[in-house]
């Protein structure tokens, strides 16, 4: 009896928390003059037609493709730079190391937007406007420091002794970094790498603000629906059923080191 | 290879680790650094590998000056005191990781990996991961890691501490015999006497940065050159007792009273420190010569085969180390015997000048 009240409460946190998904889904299976006319909870004509729609019209995929090459850039950039930063801050000490790293930390605590005009300006000038890597640049601004702390906390609780044996016994430094040491840190790798991502993949001001057309983001077309006829209630919720997707996938393969990520890798 | 340190000085933040360390390590010398924890042990072993460098002083190898030389261009093998394997390799890869990147030949490292895992009975776990194995196990894959590698240096800061008692003993004799076949410098830091006793060989006793006392261990056991060295190199530690040799007579507190003769003849009158070893401390008489010391039991502790009690004479804590087991009470009256020709004499600056061993300044 008890083990069954403790599953109705969560069956029914469940049920709250998944409603505005669910009716996102219900949306999106459904054509517009549906949804303005009947209110349904599971719908009865079901259509894959706003779907179809996405798949086929490039001004819609072309959005999607836009923001994965964008974000998987971003991922890649700040892993590359992060991995040796967080390995010196964790194993090294010089000269304002703790300030440096403090600093990194503090680039997330201004609000994006006030970057936003020197970024234009700057990129504007090196002609980046509308590509790819700007966009890609720009998240590094959020996404590097965070990288790089999630990175060394999860470096320092390798003990350097590891470093110190892999020398006695005479490994030379990359030969060391890549085949002893990156294997025992892929969890925090994977950890911030899925944070890239999430970050990355749901940032909007940047993304929509240094493109145009060339590198749109999904996010930017799906706020570009309002036309003549109204929303597009369906195509909307399917595009945005499409966008959680990626994020649940990626997910799935760091679920067991959410929580130390979330702690920037130190328990 | 024989290693010579000079004049080695290691500060760190204005804290002196180590001060004015000469030694010199004789090529197949085994060598036991013998000291307290914080006393210096690690940071000389550290030095001596290569992983850090002294504030001043050099170290020489035969005679080249190797003070700066990275450790990854040094022949020196190291066994930490907490278990240190690569977590991501099998039992095999650890061991043969070395030898490996060194980029031997596949079949002789096969044959070195084999011959050394059988040597510490690692050769049923070779594929297994080390997370899988007890702490015992881990700690003999790092030690075999440290031995495949044949390197001139070998050094292992308390190897065998955090292992259990049984399993210590063990690999305390297994290592004798492994370090008898080999010819590299061995330097092995313990915090035991017991441990730097079985181990034999050269013994370096360290307290508090500074090297005390060196030489073969058995004859630094035997005199002891100052009252710290004593205290350090005994286990329990050794009974100090403040006493006075006047008129024709040694009296140290208020009991013992011995005729001045014997061991006592050459010294002075004056003020001395009497070192009695805890087991040369008795309950019973053993000799017409034995002088009495009545006192109180304050703690009795039994491990076994021993019983040591604590009580207090003239002052100091005292500890009385006999064979078996007896069941005295605290509280309880005691009475103990003790043999003036055991004790060692240091001046009340601390150096030793007679010890039972025939020692004589």
């Amino acid at each position: 009896m008890k083990i069954r009240k403790r599953y109705f409460v969560l069956a029914l946190y469940l049920a709250i928390a998944m409603l505005p998904i669910y009716w996102m889904l219900n949306m999106s299976l459904r054509t517009n003059a549906d949804i303005m006319a009947n209110f349904a909870l599971i719908p009865t004509q079901i259509t894959f037609g706003n779907y179809i729609n996405i798949f086929t019209d490039p001004s819609w995929y072309s959005g999607y493709i836009n923001s994965i090459i964008y974000v998987v850039l971003n991922t890649v950039i700040c892993l590359v730079t992060a991995l040796p930063a967080a390995y010196a801050f964790s194993r090294y000490s010089f000269i304002g190391d703790k300030h440096v790293f403090f600093w990194l930390l503090t680039n997330r605590m201004a609000p994006a937007a006030v970057f936003l005009l020197p970024f234009f300006q700057l990129y504007s000038t090196f002609n980046l406007i509308d590509t790819h890597i700007a966009v890609a640049l720009a998240h590094c601004l959020f996404n590097l420091p965070l990288t790089v702390w999630i990175l060394e906390g999860f470096i320092s609780g390798v003990p350097i002794e590891i470093d110190e044996m892999a020398f006695i016994d005479g490994y030379k430094f990359p030969r060391f970094f890549f085949f002893v040491f990156v294997p025992l840190i892929r969890s925090g790798i994977g950890v911030a790498a899925f944070f890239c991502f999430m970050f990355s993949w749901v940032e909007l001001l940047f993304a929509r603000t240094l493109t145009t057309t060339a590198a749109k983001p999904i996010a930017a077309t799906m706020t570009r629906t309002v036309s003549a006829s109204g929303l597009d209630w369906g195509l909307l919720a399917a595009a945005g059923i499409l966008t959680i997707v990626p994020g649940a996938l990626v997910i799935w393969f760091v679920r067991n080191y959410l929580a130390k990520g979330f702690a920037l890798g130190r328990v | 290879m024989g290693l010579t340190l000079k004049q080695i000085n290691k500060i760190v933040e204005g804290e002196h680790h180590l001060a004015d360390i000469n030694l010199t390590l004789a090529s197949g010398s085994r060598n036991v650094l013998l000291g307290r924890t914080l006393a210096g042990k690690t940071s000389l072993l550290r030095i001596l590998a290569g992983l850090d460098r002294p504030t001043t002083g050099a170290i020489h190898e035969n005679d080249r000056d190797i003070t700066g030389i990275s450790v990854r261009k040094r022949s020196v093998a190291m066994v930490y005191q907490q278990f240190i394997n690569y977590p991501s390799f099998n039992v095999y890869k650890n061991i043969a990781s070395p030898l490996l990147v060194a980029g031997q030949d596949k079949e002789e490292v096969n044959q070195r990996v084999m011959d050394t895992a059988k040597l510490l009975h690692l050769d049923p776990m070779l594929d297994r991961m080390p997370s899988e194995l007890s702490g015992g196990q881990q700690q003999r894959v790092a030690i075999a890691r440290a031995l495949v590698k044949d390197a001139d240096l070998l050094l292992l800061d308390e190897p065998l501490v955090n292992l259990d008692y049984k399993l210590r003993e063990e690999l305390l004799e297994e290592l004798q015999a492994i370090f008898e076949k080999r010819d590299s410098v061995v330097v092995y830091t313990t915090t035991e006497p017991s441990e730097a006793l079985k181990l034999g060989g050269n013994i370096i006793v360290m307290d508090e940065g500074k090297v005390l006392q060196t030489g073969t261990t058995s004859e630094v056991y035997r005199n002891p050159a100052t009252v710290k060295t004593a205290e350090l190199f005994s286990d329990p530690p050794i009974n100090m007792l403040e006493g006075e040799i006047r008129s024709g007579r040694v009296m140290i507190g208020d009991q013992l009273d011995i005729e001045r003769s014997g061991l006592f003849s050459s010294l002075d009158e004056g003020q001395y420190l009497f070192g009695i070893r805890p087991n040369h401390l008795y309950l019973n008489r053993q000799a017409d010569g034995d002088a009495r010391i009545n006192s109180t039991v304050k703690i009795s502790e039994i491990n076994g085969s021993e019983t040591f009690i604590h009580f207090e004479y003239g002052g100091c804590q005292m500890v009385l180390q006999e064979v078996g087991v007896d069941t005295r009470r605290i509280d309880s009256a005691l009475t103990c015997y003790v043999n003036p020709e055991k004790f060692f004499v240091y001046s009340s600056q601390g150096d030793l000048l007679i010890s039972p061993n025939g020692f004589s300044a």
